[in-house]
C-alpha cells in the first residue's frame, strides 16, 4: 500500500489516500490548486505535516535519498546536466523499445532532443532506478498522441508487472479515464474522489 | 638603522598621481563610467595606506602582543565583510559573515601562525614585521579565493536549482546533486592563485619580491621569502575555500536533502 495519513501542506486540508498494489490514481484540478505541491510533500521535497507510508517504510525511516529512490516524482518539464543521455543512467533494453526508441538513443546529445523526446527519456531515466512509487506530474504534456498512448501502455505494464504504485496528475479527464482505476480532484483545498461526494 | 635604497618624496608620490589624474580624466572625456570609482579608489588607497603605515612604525618600535592582536581583528573583520560585500546574491548577515570569518580564521591565520613558529622562528613569535606583513598577504590573497568560490557556488546554484531538485528526486544524495557545481567553484577559487604560481619569475615578478630587491635584498633571498609566501597562499586559500564550500553546501540542504535557500540568503 501507498497511503497518506493527514498529509498537512499550506492552504490543503489534511489529505488522507490510500493507493493499492499495481493501482494508479489519477489525480486533477485547477492550475495552482497544489497538486505539484502535493506529489513534493509525497516525494520529501517539501517540509510537511503529517506521515507517508510506501509499503512498510515511512518517510522518516530511511533517509531522504532513499526514499526517493523509492517514491520517485517525475516533473513536468524534464531537465538534464551531462552532455548525453547514456551519461545520466542506465536503462533496460525492453523499455527503451516500448517508448520507440532504439538502444542508440543512449549516445544521444541531450541537447539535440526534442522537448517530447526528453519528456519521453524522463520517463526511461525514473524507471531506470525501479521506483516502488511513481508520482507522474502531467508526464505526458509535450507529447503527441501516439507516444503519450505509449507512456500510458507502459507505466501501467511497469505497475502490473512490479506491483507498484502511481498518482497521475492530469488535466485531460479522457486520460486519467484510460491510466487510473480511480479518480481524485483537488479543489477549493480539498481533495475529493470522483464520483463519490 | 642604515637605509639603502633611495627614499620617494611627496613630490615622487605627486607624478605617478599625475598619471592616475589623467586615467580620470580620460574616463570622463570618453563617458566610460570608471572616473567616479576610480577617484575614490585612489583616495582610499592613499589614506589607508599613510594610515597603516603611521600605525605599524608605531606598533613595530613597540611590539606589544595586545596592539598586534587588536590589528589582527581588525584586519580580519574588514576581510569578513568584504567577501560578503562580493556576492551577488546577498547571504543571510550574521550566518555568512561567520562562515567568512570561520575560514579566514583556520586557513590564513593558523597558516600563518604556523610559519611563525615553524619556518621563520621570529622571536618573540608576535615579531609585527613578520607576523603583520604575512598575515596581510595571505588575508588577501585568501579572501579573493573565498569571495569568487562562494560567489560562484551560490549563483551557480541557484541557476541550476531546477537541476538539483531533479536530481534529487532522481535519488541522488545532497552531495552528489550539487558536485560537480562544488567542483567548478572550487576551481573559480583557486585559479587567481594558480596562475600566479604558473606565472610566476616568467611573466610577472610578485609584488613583494620587488619591493625587497627594491628595498635592497639580494635577490635570490628575495625569492626564497617569495617561494615560502606563495606556498603559504596557495595551501590557505585552498583550505579556505575547502572549508566554505563544505559549510555553505551543507547549509544549502536540510536533514531531509531538500534544496534550501531560504536557510541561506536573504531574499530567495
Amino acid at each position: 500500500m501507498l497511503r497518506l495519513e493527514d498529509l498537512q501542506i499550506p492552504d490543503i486540508e489534511a489529505v488522507n489516500l490510500t493507493v493499492a498494489p499495481a493501482e494508479c490514481v489519477g489525480l486533477s484540478g485547477e492550475s495552482g490548486c497544489g497538486k505539484t505541491r502535493l506529489l513534493r510533500a509525497i516525494a520529501d521535497m517539501d517540509e510537511h505535516g503529517g506521515q507517508v507510508y510506501a509499503e512498510d517504510i515511512t518517510q522518516d525511516q530511511v533517509k531522504a535519498h532513499e526514499w526517493r529512490r523509492r517514491v520517485t516524482l517525475l516533473p513536468s518539464e524534464s531537465l538534464w546536466w551531462f552532455d548525453t543521455v547514456g551519461q545520466h543512467f542506465r536503462a533496460h533494453q525492453k523499455y527503451i523499445e516500448a517508448l520507440g526508441f532504439t538502444t542508440d538513443v543512449m549516445n544521444w546529445n541531450v541537447s539535440r532532443c526534442s522537448s517530447g523526446e526528453k519528456q519521453r527519456l524522463s520517463v526511461l531515466r525514473m524507471l531506470a532506478n525501479a521506483p516502488r512509487v511513481l508520482l507522474l506530474d502531467e508526464p505526458t504534456a509535450n507529447l503527441d498522441d501516439a507516444n503519450a498512448r505509449r507512456v500510458e501502455q507502459m507505466v501501467s505494464d511497469y505497475l502490473e508487472e512490479h506491483r507498484a504504485f502511481a498518482i497521475w496528475v492530469s488535466h485531460d479527464i479522457e486520460q486519467l479515464r484510460r491510466v487510473s482505476q480511480r479518480q481524485c480532484r483537488l479543489s477549493q483545498g480539498r481533495l475529493m474522489e470522483v464520483g463519490q461526494v | 638603522m642604515k637605509t639603502e635604497f633611495i627614499v620617494l618624496s611627496a613630490y615622487d608620490l605627486m607624478l605617478a598621481s599625475l598619471l592616475v589624474l589623467a586615467l580620470i580624466g580620460l574616463g570622463a572625456r570618453f563617458g566610460l563610467g570608471v572616473s567616479r570609482t576610480l577617484t575614490v579608489a585612489a583616495i582610499r588607497t592613499t589614506v589607508q595606506l599613510l594610515l597603516v603605515g603611521l600605525v605599524l612604525e608605531a606598533v613595530f618600535t613597540r611590539a606589544r602582543l595586545s596592539w598586534i592582536l587588536l590589528i589582527i581583528l581588525v584586519m580580519m573583520t574588514v576581510a569578513s565583510w568584504e567577501i560578503l560585500a562580493r556576492q551577488k546574491r546577498k547571504l543571510k548577515g550574521w550566518w555568512g559573515f561567520g562562515v567568512s570569518a570561520f575560514s579566514l580564521f583556520i586557513s590564513s591565520f593558523m597558516i600563518t601562525l604556523l610559519a611563525l613558529f615553524a619556518v621563520i622562528g621570529a622571536d618573540p613569535w608576535y615579531t609585527p614585521q613578520y607576523m603583520i606583513p604575512l598575515l596581510g598577504m595571505l588575508l588577501g590573497n585568501t579572501m579573493n579565493g573565498i569571495a569568487l568560490g562562494m560567489d560562484r557556488l551560490v549563483q551557480t546554484a541557484w541557476q541550476q536549482r531546477a537541476v538539483i531538485e531533479q536530481r534529487l528526486m532522481l535519488g541522488q544524495r545532497d552531495s552528489e546533486a550539487i558536485r560537480e557545481i562544488v567542483r567548478d567553484s572550487m576551481r573559480a577559487g583557486m585559479i587567481p592563485i594558480i596562475n600566479a604560481m604558473a606565472a610566476a619569475g616568467v611573466v610577472s615578478l610578485p609584488g613583494m619580491m620587488t619591493g625587497q630587491i627594491l628595498a635592497g635584498s639580494p635577490p635570490v633571498e628575495a625569492v626564497k621569502y617569495q617561494i615560502l609566501i606563495m606556498f603559504l597562499v596557495t595551501s590557505g586559500t585552498g583550505f579556505a575555500v575547502i572549508t566554505v564550500l563544505k559549510l555553505i553546501a551543507g547549509r544549502m540542504f536540510d536533514a531531509r536533502e531538500r534544496l534550501r535557500f531560504d536557510r541561506l540568503l536573504r531574499e530567495h
